[in-house]
């Protein structure tokens, strides 16, 4: 049986792998569709991250929009090229800053892969920075009780926010003004594989014995300690590693993005986030990654109509104007919510659907995101 | 078994990436979409794409600035290209004025075939869309964004605005001239358009030898009370506010209630119904430096016409039929655009983008033609001051940097 | 220095009405009611819309009334079937609420700001008070607030239901045993926090031209941060917390660190959860998962 479910999960796996290419080869990079995988993948990614701090090991953490903040800043302070920095630090005197990674990279492997190790070192920079401030922060707050750590987790991630955008850091953050001309991905593929390859990891370590420890947190702290484990060590980990993931999923937003600044990364981006998780199943990988695909092609594409006046046909632009779409999202997420608190997979994960007898059994090998 | 799969797997995904990523960061060209503007199916369309904020921060300015494009649809609704007559088309986005959703919005234009784009309200925006803009190769016409880096970046980007520099120095001068040693800024976090111009307008002013105290009000502000008496208590003449609508509004109910003397200067923003309306019967003076005054012109007496024929359009000015500066700067843009789209005797993008240096027309705003960065030669920008009792602008001059 | 003061005593008195809503509910269902602010935010726009339409003597209760309904109906439709929920699900719900809300008034406001016309004309006029122009708003909000307090804190302690809702607060469960009403009890606890809100919206908004989507977001994380900084559950804790946070915010921006006038508040919150984590005022809890 289980090599019969392995078999069916890479398949399925290879197959959105294939179709991801083929969509990557057929349609231009600017074609919505392109677009959607992109920010998807981005956010099956920190959707994925947030499940593990919330779904796995029970910490309500709502700070995730400043992880990934720190994460998409590294990555365009590390990545700017030098004779582009003039322009986009034009009030700072060209920064504080005057190296750039896939540069310094270019230099002895030369250029094309030197680039790309460059920005996949800064996106690991970035996914550190955010770790190593979630460790400091943790220190104080993890002691907290479930909603008192939601909100100074929020409130933490809103002090970030302020220090980003102070004029006396601007030589590094560029103060209020955008982060821009860095290097990018310039194929969805790219995203997809990058978001899948993380991904793996987590579900590599909610499999492994500290994944148990985690889950073992989540459903009774006492029982947990009695079993020998040590719930502040854990609870640590869980919130550093997270956020590494947060941070470098930051950095891959802001690839998607173009342009960075401190203000997209507010609480309504969290919020989104931990409603995606809701929606896909709080403790199912499968799920996160599937609901952010939804979610984002539904948001940014299919339900467009909505908004614009005409919806399937129906012609009725004083129905259909701008907000509905958000409207109609949110009365199904309330929805989800109340009634189907499980969410589309609950704790299952794409392995279990091959499985005839589902019951509570951990799956060996968890979906990795695939497009 | 198990193993080997996860390690094949990855192999084919590093292998992947690789291949993927290698040319990441060269900026690929995409080479330009091919016409699709005919729709294939004989009805001839051109199709025009707008790139505006209809939520959001920018939304009011967002809708004055399309409004002045869909009148100017209503009024040529064709264009002539190779002798033959194709109905223009308006394709509105919302782009909801912030950057993250820039990319998307920008894409759904180009997933819908236009020729060329015409917006945004809001610079940042309009950097964030410029990239797929650029991609797709399709050129796009800044209305109202005033940043430099909007055009220096992207060379599909073209605008029909002055800019952040000329309008900072602008006003710079126009303090001094009033009389003023200390000038006291007041700009949103996080908003480059802000801090942009309050960046300029310091270095004019402290150049003509004043003195400058800058502060920062945090996203989402209301009660803007204590940064007047910051203002007082630094002995500012006037107090320079290039913020969005919906703040300045708020600094203006504040500097009245707090017995404010000096001049609140403000920029293209500014030019709003709201603002004006929030200044009548207040003791304040609101000076503002903008691209259009209103002159009982044919486009003002046409305008005013169609919004007060149309309750959509009415709602969307906000109520009244007040031309604001950027529904004129909407006008002009969509005859530049159809200027463009003539000379280059084709729907195609690419062949508009190159005809696009090339245009020179007339507008009612004045003469729009580009420069080496696809930038509008301007050299003049219009100064107004709101009055307080009749509840319109008072055209004070036109000032250049000179 | 004056204005600063005076100033910050308003905010204060604004923060406090909001803050009483959280600190209520909290005390009794262990709940972030996340969609507080956003009722606040909907009680500023049906006074947009009311005072538009009909005379402010009819327009006002009818806010309040609504804004009243509003928070009742919230709580039976989205936090009444959770009650034997784990606390993350009602929290979620209270996430999604405030979601809800505020895209259905993005969606029936257009998405733009919506303009206040001078609702209340009396409290909005310039007075002189120690040679300083101000708004008479600014002189009213703390004295109503601190009369509506002593009110609150009346009922709490010398009514029936006063005496319920402290019975839930202490165990819900044994109130629960001793014939308590416990739903009746939460939803008057809506109720009073809806009207209490209804009230600081009122005050704020006259004092502002336009309410946003986004209005009562900053304001709500604000109160909350004084309810807990005032030791949750804790009337007048909350209502010293809002006026000291009001105060420090105002005196921040007044010696220039105005970049961080909202990162202070958060600071703050985080100080005290970490420091002492009951507040000012607040009793020891034993927590109840």
């Amino acid at each position: 049986m289980k090599r019969k479910e392995t078999i069916w999960t890479a398949g399925i796996l290879l197959v959105l792998l294939v179709l991801c290419v083929v969509l990557d080869a057929s349609l231009p990079s600017y074609h919505i569709a392109v677009k959607v995988v992109e920010k998807a993948s981005v956010y099956a990614l920190v959707a994925v991250s947030m499940n593990l701090l919330n779904g796995f090991t029970g910490l309500f953490s709502l700070g995730q929009a400043g992880f990934m903040l720190l994460g998409a800043y590294a990555y365009g302070v590390l990545t700017i090229p030098v004779d582009k920095r003039p322009s986009v630090y034009q009030y700072f005197d060209g920064g504080a800053i005057q190296f750039s990674l896939p540069e310094a990279f270019s230099g002895f492997l030369g250029e094309g892969a030197g680039t790309v190790a460059g920005m996949l070192a800064a996106l690991l920079v970035g996914g550190l920075l955010a770790a190593l401030f979630a460790f400091l922060i943790g220190l104080p707050v993890l002691r907290l009780k479930s909603d008192y750590l939601a909100i100074a987790t929020l409130g933490f991630a809103e002090i970030l926010k302020a220090f980003f955008q102070w004029n006396a850091l601007g030589p590094i953050t560029n103060g209020s003004n955008l982060l821009k001309s860095y290097p990018v991905f310039s194929h969805p593929t790219a995203y997809v594989v990058l978001a899948g390859i993380l991904i793996a990891f987590i579900v590599l370590l909610i499999n492994s014995t500290y994944g148990r420890a985690f889950m073992a947190i989540r459903d009774d702290e006492v029982a947990a300690e009695a079993m020998g484990i040590n719930l502040a060590r854990h609870k640590r980990m869980a919130f550093i590693i997270s956020s590494f993931f947060a941070g470098v999923g930051g950095g891959m937003l802001a690839m998607y993005m173009g342009t960075i600044a401190a203000a997209p990364f507010k609480s309504a981006m969290t919020y989104e986030i931990l409603l995606i998780v809701v929606i896909g199943g709080i403790g199912s990988i499968t799920g996160s990654v599937l609901a952010s695909f939804l979610y984002i092609l539904s948001s940014e594409w299919l339900l467009r109509g909505l908004d614009s006046g005409s919806f399937l046909g129906i012609n009725a632009p004083g129905l259909f104007k701008n907000g509905f779409r958000m409207a109609v999202f949110s009365v199904i997420i309330m929805i989800v919510v109340l009634f189907f608190r499980k969410g589309i997979m609950g704790d299952k994960e794409l392995p279990d659907l091959f499985r005839r007898q589902s019951r509570r059994e951990r799956p060996e090998k968890g979906g990795a995101g695939n497009g | 078994m198990k193993k080997l799969f996860a390690l094949l797997l990855t192999l084919a995904m590093v292998l992947s990436l690789a291949a993927c990523g290698g040319n990441s960061g060269s900026g690929s060209n995409g080479g330009g979409a091919s016409a699709p503007a005919d729709g294939g199916s004989g009805d001839k369309v051109v199709k025009i794409g707008v790139f505006e904020p209809q939520t959001g921060d920018n939304g009011a300015g967002g809708k004055q600035e399309i409004l002045g494009m869909q009148y100017a649809n209503t009024i040529q609704p064709t264009v002539d290209i190779g002798g033959e007559t194709y109905e223009v088309q308006l394709e509105i986005v919302d782009n909801r004025t912030t950057a993250e959703n820039g990319p998307s919005a920008a894409a759904e234009l180009m997933n819908r075939g236009v020729s060329i784009v015409l917006g945004s309200y809001g610079s940042g925006v309009s950097i964030a869309g410029g990239k797929v803009f650029q991609e797709a190769g399709v050129p796009a016409i800044g209305v109202t964004c005033t940043n430099p880096q909007v055009t220096s970046d992207y060379d599909c980007y073209f605008r029909i605005c002055f800019l952040d520099p000329f309008q900072g120095t602008v006003l710079a001068n126009y303090a001094k001239e009033m009389g003023v040693d200390t000038a006291y800024t007041l700009a949103m976090l996080g908003s480059d358009y802000d801090q942009g111009l309050v960046h300029y307008f310091t270095e004019a002013f402290q150049a003509l030898g004043g003195t400058v105290v800058n502060e920062d009000f945090p996203e989402g502000s209301a009660n803007f009370v204590s940064y007047i008496n910051n203002a007082k208590s630094a002995g500012a003449g006037v107090i320079f506010a290039p913020v969005s609508t919906n703040y300045a509004q708020l600094i203006i109910e504040a500097a009245a209630a707090q017995g404010f003397e000096g001049s609140l200067l403000g920029s293209d923003t500014w030019d709003n119904n709201k603002v004006l309306e929030s200044t009548q019967g207040k003791s304040v003076k609101v000076d503002i430096t903008t691209f259009y005054q209103e002159s009982g012109s044919d486009f003002d007496t046409g305008i005013k016409e169609w919004i007060n024929a149309n309750a959509d359009a009415k709602t969307n000015n906000g109520g009244n039929d007040m031309i604001s500066a950027v529904t004129a700067m909407g006008y002009d843009a969509y005859f530049t655009a159809l200027e463009a789209i003539k000379a280059a005797g084709s729907a195609d993008p690419n062949a508009v983008k190159l005809a696009l240096p090339g245009v020179s027309y007339t507008g009612v705003s004045g003469l729009i033609e580009f420069d080496d960065i696809g930038d509008a030669k301007r050299d003049a920008a219009y100064i107004k001051a709101a009055n307080t009792s009749t509840g319109a602008w008072d055209f004070v001059k036109v000032q250049g940097v000179g | 220095m004056l204005p600063y003061l005076i100033n910050g005593v308003s905010v204060g008195g604004q923060y406090a009405l909001i803050a009483i809503g959280y600190t209520l509910v909290y005390g009794i269902l262990r709940l972030i009611n996340f969609a507080h602010g956003d009722v606040f935010m909907v009680a500023g726009l049906l006074m947009v819309y009311s005072t538009a339409s009909m005379p402010m003597y009819a327009a006002l209760p009818l806010v309040l009334i609504a804004t009243v309904i509003l928070g009742f109906c919230i709580e039976r439709a989205a936090y009444k079937p959770l009650r034997t929920a784990p606390r993350m699900s009602v929290m979620i719900s209270a996430i999604g609420v405030s979601y809800l809300i505020q895209n259905l008034a993005f969606y029936l406001t257009g998405g733009v700001p919506q303009p206040v016309v001078n609702p209340i004309p009396w409290i909005s006029e310039n007075v002189m008070i120690f040679g300083e122009s101000t708004k008479r708003v600014t002189l009213v909000t703390p004295v109503l607030t601190i009369l509506l307090v002593a009110g609150l804190v009346y009922l709490i302690n010398h009514t029936r239901i006063g005496l319920a809702m402290r019975a839930a607060a202490k165990d819900f469960e044994t109130a629960q045993l001793m014939g308590i009403k416990i739903n009746s009890v939460i939803s008057f606890t809506f109720v009073i926090g809806s009207f209490l809100a209804a009230v600081g919206a009122m005050l704020y908004f006259t004092n502002y031209p336009s309410v946003a989507i986004t209005s009562g977001g900053m304001p709500g994380l604000k109160a909350f941060v004084a309810a807990v900084f005032g030791g949750i559950g804790s009337i007048p804790g909350a209502v010293v917390g809002a006026f000291v946070i009001g105060l420090c915010e105002e005196i921040i921006k007044g010696i220039g660190l105005t970049t961080f006038s909202d990162a202070f508040t958060f600071a703050l919150l985080i100080v005290v959860l970490c420091v002492k984590p009951t507040g000012l005022f607040g009793e020891k809890v034993t927590d109840k998962v």
